[in-house]
């Protein structure tokens, strides 16, 4: 191994996220639910970045219609997508800011009746996409993001 | 199908048409006795209230419907921790409309999402209170004569004043409004409703703490109970509740065309020697509740007379 360099093995079939800001992988780790995934996850923490400084990197080897990766934009829509059949870049995804997520994050607010409410389904609406303000589509509580 | 959620679900040409039928029911009530003859009403109520409740039956009964419904949570299933999406589904079998009141915020959408027949968010939570913001509209049309082109004082607890804020959504629709803020420093109204809603439309405001100070510039005063409900410390309640009491000293500095509007019920804010002041509406603003109500069930109905 070349001192300094980690060595991560290609995948054949999943996506490669670059760019995330460093030390929020776990985060998307987390939001992508893959804790409950039978797949080869590898995580690469603050990573040598010319364009950031340092970033965390992600492989996520999984049949590519597998996941739904639109929240990505939710969280951090500065990352790149590499989506990777066969060994091979087929597709570079952009990112947007999702209109609706639903079960990613959850609403705060107690009086809110996502808080009492069986199996309800956390939904937040995008309201404002200049300032990327989601509010809770029950209550409308605005949905407070960690600072970046 | 339509439900009520919220005072902006009407567009301003719609609104326009409610407002005409309520003024319609209120200049011949006898023409709509049996409007909804046959038709039930089901009030939801998870929390005491009298207004909202008893209006919306006194609605339904003038338009010659039933009603039928639970006026506290205590009495219903959900004190057995039925959930409102299973005891809406019940209700969509025995009702043609309902009227919902929960303390817990976006109640009436979890409903409407489950509901056959049409929701009416009679208050949920610190949220929305649409019938209240329907009432105020009437009210002021029916005083003034037109919506728009006026300054209107807000006083009170603007912070968690739902009655507030649905209002202020509602006539930042009309052109030439002008709002005065009037509260203490911890009831202010909030951020979001100051810069999502006034200043992303252009409505000029001013904050203001001492009521005598705005009252001589105003042409409407709508005030507002500090609510001892939406407080989780007693101490907070207790030091904020007489901070702005309406008498008839300070009614002398105001024009002789402001009126005072009230959601009610009052506590002390307004003192009782204002009641007898020809421009306290307070009490004409219930009667106008119903008219609006009556409107509203018709055209949620969709039954013309």
């Amino acid at each position: 191994m070349v001192k300094n360099t980690l060595n991560v093995g290609r995948i054949s079939e999943g996506f490669v996220l670059d760019h995330i800001q460093a030390g929020r992988s776990m985060d998307i780790y987390k939001y992508l639910h893959l804790d409950q995934l039978d797949c080869c996850v590898a995580i690469i923490k603050n990573a040598k970045s010319s364009k950031m400084g340092k970033k965390d990197i992600m492989k996520i080897e999984c049949p590519i219609d597998f996941m739904d990766l639109d929240i990505l934009g939710f969280i951090d829509h500065n990352i790149t997508i590499n989506i990777i059949k066969d060994e091979q870049i087929i597709e570079k995804k952009a990112l947007h800011l999702p209109k609706k997520i639903k079960n990613v994050i959850k609403c705060k607010n107690p009086r809110c009746i996502t808080s009492i409410e069986q199996e309800l389904d956390h939904v937040f609406v995008l309201t404002d996409p200049d300032k990327e303000i989601y509010r809770c589509m029950y209550c409308e509580e605005k949905y407070e993001r960690r600072p970046r | 199908m339509r439900h009520l959620m919220s005072p902006l679900d009407f567009s301003v040409e719609e609104l326009d048409k409610l407002l005409d039928l309520a003024e319609d029911i209120e200049a011949d009530p006898k023409k709509y006795a049996h409007a909804c003859d046959g038709k039930k009403l089901a009030t939801l109520f998870y929390e005491p209230s009298t207004r909202t409740r008893l209006s919306h039956e006194a609605a339904m009964l003038n338009l010659g419907g039933s009603i039928m419904g639970f006026s506290s949570a205590d009495s219903s299933s959900a004190a057995k921790g039925e959930s409102v999406s299973d005891t809406i589904r019940t209700i969509s079998c025995y009702a043609d409309i309902c009227a919902m009141r929960h303390p817990k915020e976006g109640a009436p959408m979890v409903a409407c999402q489950h509901s056959s027949i049409p929701v009416i968010n009679a208050g949920d939570g610190g949220h929305q209170h649409p019938t209240q913001t329907l009432t105020d509209l009437m009210t002021i049309r029916s005083l003034k004569g037109h919506l728009g082109n006026m300054t209107i004082g807000l006083c009170g607890d603007l912070k968690f004043g739902r009655t507030v804020h649905s209002l202020i959504h509602a006539l930042v629709r009309y052109p030439g409004m002008k709002f005065v803020l009037i509260s203490p420093e911890e009831l202010r109204l909030p951020g979001y409703i100051r810069h999502d809603v006034l200043e992303k439309n252009q409505v000029p405001y001013e904050e203001v703490v001492r009521l005598e100070e705005a009252i001589p510039n105003l042409d409407l005063l709508y005030m507002t109970r500090v609510q001892k409900e939406r407080f989780f410390n007693e101490e907070d309640y207790v030091r904020m509740k007489d901070f702005y009491i309406l008498d008839a000293k300070k009614m002398k500095l105001a024009k002789d065309d402001m009126y005072v509007l009230h959601p009610l019920p009052r506590v002390n804010e307004i003192s009782t020697e204002v009641d007898s002041d020809p421009r306290a509406a307070y009490f004409k603003q219930m009667q106008y509740g119903v008219y609006v109500r009556m409107a509203l069930i018709l055209t949620l109905l969709e039954i013309e007379v």
